[in-house]
């Protein structure tokens, strides 16, 4: 059963992702992306990172790429964008994708994986809180102040009076 | 809950994981969604009728099927249904039809699966999520872009500004749902929906019940900013500029028909029972009785959950009808200026209670 579902979810998150890529309509691949980080959601529940799915909904889908589409919206018509340079350089492309892809390939081989035992872990929630407010709480909040200061740098770039 | 039951039950009839799989999803989606459907016909019918009482009007009336819609008018949303779905399902000709077309099934995607999480009782749940809470409103964010998909696939300026208005209001009102939402998670201590409400059995000094709603000052204020930032995340009155009819003609709704248009309908009273269903869980007691320690039983629990969420969107139906419409500066006003300051300071309220009074 949790293979079926896996492959079915492994399936509509390279499918989209494919979509996303190829897609001649900007729009297109903007919603198709949608389908890319639901599956990518469902890759996390496989790994029992229960909270971290979630995450992935609420900052991807409900955040960041409602941005894109608006971003897409703002500046495009309907009829779409023509897009006057359809070379893909697919001699040189090969090339760097099979390199890519035989060096993914070779860390892939070379790691010595840790394998964990596929248990449910009783909660995630409570581990993460207590790795985030007590192990790692210097970079935590390193890491706020950086977001204000970019919250801050948005809002005064964007106004146009004093 | 009901899954994991249904393919727990499956697996002691025999060893056939994909097919236990698919019936213990099927079996459980059903009924959800003829849930749906009966809840929204239950509240086109309400809201008719409230509205109709706070005019000073009757509402639908009309004696036995035919021409007129049955006693009281009770059959009046079985004739609307019938008519949406023989309607004419009109397709504009310089509309992008595939995503035209999907755009409902998208935000009937993000009710649906609010719905599956919702606790009608101690056992009635289709899953028990230990992340339950959040996952109701992550999930309450893939509905945005269904509604920006039909703006924008209309292709007709005011579909294009009710989506925008759309988005930006429930990207805004998600921050103030948000952060008041995380005092019932840390009251509670849980965000597991089922492990909330048995917190909040018992009673305080033996009157109230022990509900989140009572616990203290903070958690009171936090239940009214979180009702009205939901009622705002589903684009009701007074937060419909999405879809205003007076200056958008039906915003982001504008030109769907038929079906596509009752699938709109069905998902926004979905959303609503999710909202409310939420805010009951995490403010009200969920299915806990509001007399502590009578009428406890499962039976007894489904009645009270129900009743109370009824209540709640009786309210959004009352607000419908009472308040006029913000306008968009005002709306962005009361969200940013007025609602994220106070649930901040809520937080930190509900932090020092809970140190020093416990």
């Amino acid at each position: 059963m949790a293979n079926f579902v896996f492959w079915l979810i492994v399936g509509l998150t390279i499918g989209s992702a494919i979509l996303v890529v190829q897609s001649k309509k900007l729009v297109y691949s903007a919603y198709a992306l949608l389908f890319t980080l639901l599956g990518v959601t469902g890759l996390y529940v496989f790994l029992w990172a229960d909270f971290l799915a979630v995450v992935q909904v609420v900052v991807y889908v409900g955040g960041i790429l409602i941005l894109i589409i608006f971003g897409i919206m703002l500046t495009n018509k309907i009829t779409s964008v023509n897009i006057s340079n359809t070379s893909v350089q697919k001699s040189i492309g090969s090339i760097v994708l099979l390199v890519f892809i035989a060096g993914l390939g070779f860390m892939v081989y070379k790691t010595p994986w840790v394998s964990v035992a596929n248990s449910e872990p009783a909660q995630t929630t409570e581990t993460i809180g207590r790795l985030l407010m007590i192990d790692y709480l210097l970079p935590f909040e390193v890491a706020s102040l950086l977001l204000l200061g970019a919250l801050i740098a948005a809002t005064t770039l964007s106004r146009k009076d004093d | 809950m009901t899954v994991d039951f249904l393919i727990d039950w499956f697996s002691t009839i025999g060893n056939f994981p994909i097919l236990a799989f698919i019936l213990a999803v099927v079996i459980s989606g059903i009924p959800l969604f003829l849930f749906m459907a009966l809840n929204a016909m239950v509240a086109v019918y309400a809201e008719r009728k409230v509205s109709a009482f706070m005019m000073d009007r009757i509402g639908p009336m009309g004696q036995g099927p035919g021409l007129h819609a049955g006693k009281w008018g009770l059959l009046q949303t079985v004739a609307d249904a019938i008519k949406l779905l023989v309607k004419e399902d009109t397709i504009p000709q310089t509309s992008d039809k595939l995503l035209f077309k999907m755009a409902p099934f998208i935000i009937f995607i993000g009710a649906f699966l609010g719905l599956a999480a919702v606790p009608f009782n101690s056992s009635l749940q289709v899953v028990d999520f230990n992340v339950g809470v959040f996952y109701i409103i992550a999930v309450g964010s893939i509905g945005v872009i269904g509604i920006v998909m039909a703006g924008w696939s209309s292709n007709n300026k005011w579909s294009l500004y009710g989506a925008m208005r759309s988005a930006a209001q429930i990207i805004s009102y998600e921050i103030p749902a948000g952060l008041s939402i995380i005092i019932p998670i840390m009251m509670a201590g849980t965000m597991n929906l089922q492990t909330m409400i048995q917190f909040q059995s018992g009673s305080i000094w033996g009157i109230l019940p022990n509900w989140i709603i009572f616990n203290n000052p903070f958690t009171f204020l936090a239940f009214f900013i979180f009702f009205i930032s939901a009622v705002a995340e589903t684009n009701r009155t007074p937060f419909d500029i999405p879809e205003a009819e007076s200056e958008l003609v039906a915003g982001w709704m504008t030109e769907y028909s038929g079906f596509r248009w009752a699938v709109f309908f069905l998902s926004e009273y979905a959303n609503m029972f999710v909202v409310s269903g939420l805010a009951v869980a995490g403010f009200l007691g969920g299915w806990q009785s509001p007399i502590p320690g009578m009428f406890d039983s499962a039976g007894w629990g489904l009645f009270w959950f129900m009743v109370k969420v009824i209540f709640l969107i009786f309210l959004m139906m009352w607000f419908r009808w009472t308040f006029p419409r913000l306008r968009v500066d005002q709306l962005m006003h009361v969200c940013w200026k007025v609602f994220i300051p106070i649930a901040m300071f809520n937080i930190f309220g509900v932090g020092i209670w809970k140190l020093i009074i416990g």
